[in-house]
């Protein structure tokens, strides 16, 4: 199998960007997408050029590193698919893949294909714990969470936190991944004490770090590869009216 | 080699050690400086944690944020002996299990505090909000892992680990907000400083400008995991590496039982040679599924055309008392052997069956998803297949280092006031370590252990001059960095580093992992050693190192396996006995099961760095407690 891949070379963050098209050849439809960049890199060493800069690291779909835009869209052509997991049978023979960086302000280029996500890290550091020390624990049935609650905390902590959905996002809203990690630790008892001071403090933090507005497209829906439902904000909206209407 | 373990009998020695331990006052922990290399379970887990007690923390990851660590990836679950399920489980039953998965070659009092810790960490998770599955009246869920007749298992779906990271990495980030703790991603620690014999600092990579800074501390915490991707094909992360544990030994260090690797029985098979990585199946899957291969030699049909009666249901025939539930080693050496015995399945007959079936007959499918449902979906993901219909293939893979860096009681290395915790230690799991106990072994160093005991050591410390990075070492360390990354672009050689590394892996794969001889692993040294030659004469980097230069950092990772590899395989050939994973073909019994040799290799072997050579250190195993038995399964 033979594609062309068309790639955006960045030298750094100020640096000017640029598409550049390699053909790689002797692929095999079980490759994954980053094997056939790995054949590239190995390639492109061997011609004496500097490497593409792309992220991975555990190539499971769950440590959330990797992520680039193929043709056009946030981890390849597959709904709730991580870049790792997505293989060569889902291109064609002679296929041009054109390979891009998350693109969003919050979001700036480092090098290549690989962007600054750390506005994630500071909107979890704003809020997205429960103030509780180690050792000061109680007995772990002590207090008893329906299932129903456990599941629901559960499917909105899945968020690997890889940014797909900002990148597809019109508006590079990163709503969806604020208001899961609220929900998730809102929904729990051990969680409740804080919600309103968790609720506020991520929001402000979210918009502090220049994300912007949802405007209900879905889109954040399709591409998350935990498949994070978007009820997730409706939810922390309707938290949010709440707290200020009656507060 | 003295561990220090406490007096006393086994179910007092933490107590007594506590109560013995010195202390330092609140405001003393202020003007103490910790290190912290990693930001796992084990990395989170203690920098946030000795940031509540007051201590001044800096984390260090080479990832762009610690939500990556690889404790994110780990699937199954955690055990603790609750006994929630009220099957006979206690503290002790879950220490002797843990000591005969590992063959009798840990400490007893390290593996009866693990057991002892693990109630109070579930209770700690469910506070930091980690949703673990319930019962519908709201109590928690156990399941069984291999090795195990008990069902101690607490999990989140199956992404315990992801889980248990993300709330590690919660409370990390928590006490970053409350600036006790300063964070610095894409940065990887490139040397340990030792002033006057002790850890005072470490020389770092900025990843992004590839800087190199020096951080100075009174303590320095080893976190940075497991170094399987010696292998180069297993289930870690790309990224995971040995280079900050072998700059460690470098600096004096010992490795214990550095080739006590776990090989998971339950991995999706390699399809290709260009392949990077092999996906790991949670073992938990072993709950419910059934492990065969076809009765018949290069059967070509599909599972679903072969009848029961023409089935080799291996491990339940092998096993009876313990099934596909046989602890990780036993599984693996099980399946390796129908395969090369001719019984394998796939296109490669590299494989074996893990058939669902039964199970969703029996329980339906609505059960099996909840169950596993996000295991089936990666399966699909990645294979194209629907493990619903038809069964997994799977087949044996490099996983965990019960090897790493010999720690005492107290976690510390043989250098004063460097520590390694989690996987990076060789502490509890001996020769083979089970199912759910790995997460639970990091969260335990990591929050209850290491914060107990680092005090014993930093209440001396305060008494003495805090390190500056101006000291002459720092200098020293900082420029044999230097000497070492130029020297690999100054190569200019015609093969990649890929191209080293998979071969390192197939010397390592063929003869240091499920099965070793005497011949094969004096080959692999002299293979390796070769290879080494060939690596410092012949590898080609492009870039430079004032920049990001992922090719680079390949590279100087994998000159450090390079030699961890002929480590390994010394410590392999010098032990002359089967036992847990570490299966030497020359020390069998008739019916194909390991060996052990009580009378000669009762010690856990400490290996210390002499440039390039290496010398032996005895720490001999004492059983006070527990009489070592043949461990047997069947």
């Amino acid at each position: 199998m033979r594609v062309n891949f068309k790639i955006w070379r960045q030298e750094n963050r100020n640096a000017q960007g640029e598409f550049k098209t390699y053909e790689v050849d002797g692929l095999t439809d079980d490759m994954s997408f980053l094997e056939a960049l790995d054949q590239l890199n190995e390639e492109l060493v061997l011609k004496d050029e500097k490497v593409i800069a792309y992220e991975y690291d555990c190539r499971e779909g769950i440590c959330g590193q990797c992520g680039v835009f193929i043709n056009g869209r946030a981890h390849g052509p597959h709904p709730n698919m991580t870049t790792c997991q997505l293989h060569m049978r889902s291109f064609k023979d002679g296929e041009t893949i054109t390979v891009e960086p998350w693109r969003a302000k919050s979001f700036p280029i480092i090098k290549d294909l690989i962007v600054d996500r750390s506005a994630f890290d500071r909107i979890i550091e704003s809020g997205a714990y429960i103030s509780s020390r180690t050792g000061s624990a109680p007995e772990a049935n002590a207090i008893p969470i329906p299932k129903e609650i456990a599941d629901k905390a559960m499917d909105a902590a899945a968020c690997i936190g890889c940014g797909a959905c900002v990148a597809t996002c019109k508006n590079s809203s990163a709503v969806l991944f604020t208001s899961a990690k609220i929900n998730h630790l809102n929904n729990l008892p051990q969680g409740k004490a804080e919600a309103e001071k968790r609720l506020e403090q991520m929001i402000y933090q979210m918009d502090l770090e220049g994300f912007g507005n949802c405007s209900n497209t879905g889109a954040c829906e399709i591409e998350c590869p935990e498949g994070i439902s978007i009820s997730n904000i409706a939810e922390v909206n309707s938290s949010w009216l709440r707290m200020k209407l009656f507060k | 080699m003295n561990p220090k373990v406490p007096d006393g009998p086994l179910e007092y020695k933490w107590r007594n050690y506590q109560l013995k331990s010195q202390l330092i006052n609140p405001a003393n922990k202020k003007k103490l400086n910790i290190i912290v290399v990693g930001s796992g379970l084990s990395g989170a887990g203690a920098a946030s944690t000795l940031a509540e007690m007051g201590y001044d923390v800096k984390c260090f990851c080479y990832q762009d944020s610690a939500r990556r660590a690889h404790s994110v990836a780990a699937q199954g679950g955690i055990n603790a002996a609750k006994n929630y399920q009220h099957d006979g489980d206690s503290v002790y039953r879950m220490f002797y299990d843990t000591l005969k998965g590992g063959d009798f070659r840990s400490r007893e009092a390290n593996t009866y505090r693990l057991a002892e810790l693990s109630a109070p960490l579930i209770d700690h998770f469910v506070q930091q909000g980690v949703p673990f599955a319930r019962e519908y009246g709201g109590t928690l869920v156990n399941r069984s892992f291999g090795g195990v007749q008990v069902q101690r298992t607490f999990y989140a779906r199956g992404q315990t680990g992801q889980q248990l990271l993300l709330a590690a990495y919660s409370q990390l980030y928590k006490m970053v907000r409350a600036k006790k703790v300063t964070m610095y991603a894409r940065s990887e620690m490139m040397d340990l400083v030792v002033v006057d014999g002790k850890a005072k600092g470490i020389i770092v990579r900025d990843l992004v400008t590839g800087q190199l800074k020096r951080y100075a501390a009174d303590a320095v915490v080893l976190a940075t995991g497991g170094y399987s991707r010696v292998f180069r094909l297993s289930t870690l992360a790309i990224g995971c590496n040995g280079s900050a544990i072998w700059k460690a030994h470098k600096k004096g260090a010992f490795f214990a039982a550095p080739s006590f690797t776990q090989i998971h029985p339950t991995a999706l098979p390699q399809s290709s040679e260009a392949q990077s990585k092999l996906t790991l199946m949670s073992e938990s899957l072993r709950n419910d599924g059934r492990i065969w291969v076809p009765k018949q030699k290069d059967d070509s049909r599909a599972p679903k055309d072969i009848p029961e009666d023409q089935r080799d249901y291996y491990l339940e025939r092998r096993y009876p008392s313990f099934g596909n539930l046989a602890p990780r080693d036993i599984a693996s050496r099980a399946a390796k052997e129908r395969i090369d015995a001719g019984y394998g399945v796939g296109r490669l007959k590299n494989a074996v069956y893990l058939d669902f079936k039964h199970a969703i007959d029996k329980f339906g499918l609505d059960t099996i998803k909840d169950r596993y449902g996000n295991l089936f979906t990666m399966y699909k993901k990645i294979t194209g297949i629907d493990a619903y219909t038809t069964p997994m293939l799977i087949s044996p893979a490099a996983h965990f280092s019960m090897g790493g860096l010999w720690v005492d009681y107290e976690l510390m290395t043989t250098i004063s006031g460097l520590y390694a915790v989690g996987e990076c230690n060789f502490s509890d799991h001996g020769a083979n370590r089970l199912g759910a106990n790995s997460l639970l072994q990091a969260s335990v160093d990591g929050y209850f252990i290491l914060p107990n005991t680092i005090n014993n050591y930093l209440a001396d410390e305060i008494k003495v001059d805090h390190p500056t990075t101006e000291h002459p070492e720092f200098e020293r360390a900082e420029r044999e960095v230097n000497k070492h990354i130029d020297k690999i672009l100054a190569i200019k050689g015609s093969k990649t580093v890929d191209h080293f590394h998979r071969e390192l892996g197939k010397i390592m794969w063929q003869e240091c992992a499920m099965s070793r001889t005497k011949e094969g692993l004096e080959n692999a040294i002299s293979e390796i050693t070769k290879l080494k030659e060939q690596f410092w004469k012949n590898v080609k980097v492009t870039g430079n190192h004032d920049e990001m230069n992922t090719e680079l950092e390949k590279a100087y990772r994998l000159s450090d396996f390079i030699e961890l590899g002929i480590l390994m395989c010394t410590d392999a050939l010098q032990r002359k006995e089967s036992c847990g994973a570490h299966f030497r073909e020359e020390y069998q019994s008739k019916d194909g099961e390991a060996v052990r040799d009580d009378k000669d290799f009762s010690y856990v072997s400490a290996w210390e760095y002499n440039s390039g050579n290496f010398t032996l250190h005895k720490e001999t195993l004492k059983f006070e407690f527990v009489e070592p038995i043949v461990r047997s399964y069947k």
